[in-house]
């Protein structure tokens, strides 16, 4: 069978439903970060796919794609940082007991 | 010729008096009280003057008229309220009654009111009821009459409460306003329907309109109705008539001015300046007839039983009130009737009410200032404590005679000209209520004279101590006294009826009438029956008491007329019932929409903020499901 557009778009979608589970599900924040890569990588998929199938010649999504790697990268280090700052002061990284906006 | 300047000055000198005195002399000069007095008689008696200038003019007047333009005053819209004075036979005639009684009774005050703390406090309101009084009559329309008339209700309220701190005193103040509004609730109405149906408030106009034949029908009688239930409130007819005795709490002056003479005066005034409106409507002419006719004799009846001098001469006075009224009754009546033109019937209606206002206003305001006089001597009013006055107060004995005789009608002092024309009237119209005021003439004697006995003839009943200061008053009380009982005397040879429009009576020939002689012998009667009641002793007063006990329960009850006003209609149906309704209605409905509406926000809000959770996953669920959302809605109604 001949790999087309739509078998790596359904890749990037599964991979993308997984992420937002993985966000929206689990407890540890260093696990909803990963998710977000997941995401992140899900639509980096999307993009070379769409590059490649469509006009090869531009390379356009391809270039997308390094630059969705570089600010992925600097996001983790940013986010990393936070869940550092927010372990130092409540001794906790699990994100149901970080609810001070409560009403 | 009279200026029109003469006419606002009339009024507007006793009013900048009361301005002066309260703004001037009462915070600046209060150690010298006397000038508060001084300023009130000065502003009075050149106010007489001027209301002598003008009833020399109107006489001297073609058609007994001075007429003037009224002034715009207020414009609003297609609405103009005018200021205007009317000075014809009627305004002079209560001009010169107003200011000569009210120049007697300033003067008076000044013996009687020495000493008090509310000396200047008290001929500041007695100038403002004295200009407010003139400026009533002068009152060309009716909006400015009754801006007057409510002025005067409220000195009254003000002068009946002058020593508020007693609480009878102040409760028959706030009685008096409260039932004359009653009556005035009536009167604005009236007004009210006159100028929807007319567009206008002037009182020559409407009478024009009213001659015509253009205002009539049901708005005439229920404006006329409306205008008399006024006059009832203030002239104190039944059944409006309990504030009056109650009025009796102020000082005696201010029963002689306003309760005797001039504001009470002021309802029979408004009937006859609008009389050309009663005589074109048959239902309200009859109604001021029996309505005075009977008031005559029922207050009559009261003021038999009485012990407290004031009181009996406030039922007097309302007695004689009702006379008023059926005399004017009694002419519209017959004009109804067809028996006397309309124009004649106009003037001489006016007529006869009003020349035995005159009368009535000199020899009432001399009683009053006599029992004033009584009590200054033996510090009560009540005639059980009194007795053998004569010998130590010869003058005050003298004058309140005279004015006991002329309030009974005997000839040829004022009373008797008066009277016989209102019974005259009354025989010729009403029959029926000229019995009852024929009876009236008998008890009307019985009660007075029964009071001069009581308190002059005998011997003195009260304490021992107050018996060795009995003194007769001092001249400045006397004076005035002694001039009113002259003009009680002669007020009935002035030919005040020809001047209003009415016939005049000749000196003797008015003894060569049978009707003359039926009311001198009823007079005669009474005065022979409290001779043996109360001075003789043929009969005791108490055996009559006891045989005739029920009459003399309901009489002293006042046939429970109080009772049945403060009890049933105040208390139970207003304040236990209407007021009731409407604070339930306040608390639970009103109040509970206003609170309803803040509870409503209150739940949604305390419902809504429970999103709040503070949990990072439950907002991103939230956008997530808004996106899927906003897709779902692309695919189906398209992009």
């Amino acid at each position: 069978m001949a790999i087309g557009l739509e078998h790596y778009l359904i890749l990037s979608a599964i991979l993308f439903s997984i992420g937002v589970y993985g966000v929206l599900a689990k407890r540890n924040a260093v696990a909803i970060l990963m998710s977000i890569e997941i995401m992140l990588n899900a639509v980096n998929i999307a993009m070379v796919a769409f590059s490649r199938y469509i006009v090869p010649a531009l390379l356009t999504g391809q270039v997308f794609a390094i630059f969705i790697m570089t600010v992925a990268a600097a996001e983790a280090a940013v986010g990393l940082a936070i869940i550092i700052a927010i372990y130092r002061s409540r001794q906790t990284v699990d994100v149901e007991k970080i609810n001070l906006m409560k009403w | 010729m009279l200026p029109e300047a003469v006419g606002w000055a009339i009024f507007l000198l006793p009013i900048l008096s009361f301005v002066v005195i309260s703004f001037v002399i009462r915070p600046f000069f209060n150690s010298r009280p006397e000038l508060s007095g001084y300023i009130t008689i000065s502003a009075i008696a050149i106010s007489l003057i001027l209301s002598l200038w003008a009833l020399v003019s109107v006489i001297n007047a073609p058609g007994h008229e001075v007429i003037f333009e009224p002034h715009n005053w207020v414009t609003i819209g297609n609405t103009i309220i005018k200021l205007g004075l009317i000075v014809d036979s009627l305004t002079a005639v209560m001009l010169v009654v107003i200011t000569v009684v009210s120049l007697m009774v300033q003067v008076y005050s000044q013996g009687y009111m020495r000493g008090d703390g509310g000396y200047c406090r008290y001929f500041a309101f007695m100038s403002l009821f004295t200009g407010s009084m003139l400026g009533l009559v002068l009152a060309s329309n009716l909006l400015m009459l009754y801006v007057f008339w409510e002025l005067v209700g409220l000195c009254s309220y003000l002068l009946i409460g002058f020593w508020f701190h007693r609480p009878a005193a102040a409760k028959a103040a706030v009685k008096a306003f409260v039932v004359t509004r009653v009556g005035d609730f009536g009167f604005l109405i009236a007004i009210l329907i006159l100028y929807l149906k007319t567009g206008t408030f002037d009182i020559g106009e409407l009478s024009e309109l009213a001659r015509l034949g253009v205002l009539g029908g049901t708005a005439l009688t229920l404006a006329a109705i409306g205008l008399f239930s006024g006059a009832v409130g203030k002239s104190a007819q039944f059944p409006l008539h309990t504030w009056l005795p109650d009025a009796m709490e102020g000082p005696t002056p201010v029963s002689a001015l306003i309760h005797a003479a001039t504001m009470v005066a002021a309802g029979v005034y408004l009937v006859a300046r609008t009389f050309s409106l009663f005589i074109h409507s048959e239902t309200a002419i009859m109604t001021v007839a029996v309505i005075g006719g009977f008031t005559a004799i029922f207050a009559a009846s009261m003021g038999l039983v009485m012990n407290d001098i004031k009181r009996v001469l406030a039922y007097s006075t309302i007695s004689q009130l009702g006379y008023m009224m059926l005399g004017l009754g009694a002419v519209g009546v017959a004009v109804v009737s067809h028996a006397i033109e309309p124009e004649e019937g106009l003037a001489l209606g006016v007529a006869v009410g009003i020349f035995h206002l005159f009368t009535h206003a000199f020899f009432k305001a001399l009683l009053f200032l006599g029992a004033g006089s009584v009590s200054h001597a033996t510090g009560t009013f009540d005639m059980r404590e009194m007795g053998g006055l004569r010998r130590h107060m010869p003058w005050t004995y003298a004058t309140f005679v005279i004015g006991s005789l002329s309030l009974a009608g005997v000839w040829p002092l004022a009373g008797f000209w008066s009277k016989e024309s209102i019974l005259h009237h009354a025989w010729e119209s009403t029959p029926f209520l000229f019995y009852l005021a024929m009876i009236t003439v008998f008890m009307t004697a019985l009660y007075m004279f029964r009071a001069v006995f009581m308190t002059f003839s005998g011997s003195y009943r009260g304490t021992d101590e107050s018996h060795h200061h009995l003194h007769e008053s001092p001249w400045v009380m006397l004076a005035p006294m002694v001039i009113l009982a002259i003009l009680a005397v002669v007020a009935g040879w002035f030919p005040v009826g020809e001047l209003l429009g009415g016939e005049g009576v000749s000196f003797f020939g008015a003894l060569a009438q049978p009707l003359a002689w039926v009311s001198l012998c009823m007079a005669g009667l009474g005065i022979l029956l409290a001779y043996a009641m109360y001075s003789a002793k043929w009969l005791s007063a108490q055996s009559v008491g006891r045989a005739l006990s029920a009459f003399y329960t309901v009489l002293s009850r006042k046939y429970w007329f109080d009772e049945l006003y403060e009890g049933v209609f105040v208390f139970r149906i207003l304040v236990n019932g209407f007021f009731a309704i409407l604070q339930w209605f306040d608390t639970y409905i009103v109040d509970g929409v206003v609170n309803g509406i803040a509870w409503i926000t209150i739940v949604c809000g305390g419902s809504i903020r429970r999103l709040q959770t503070g949990q990072l996953q439950a907002y991103g669920l939230a956008i997530f499901l808004g996106v899927l959302i906003i897709v779902a809605c692309f695919f189906i109604f398209g992009v």
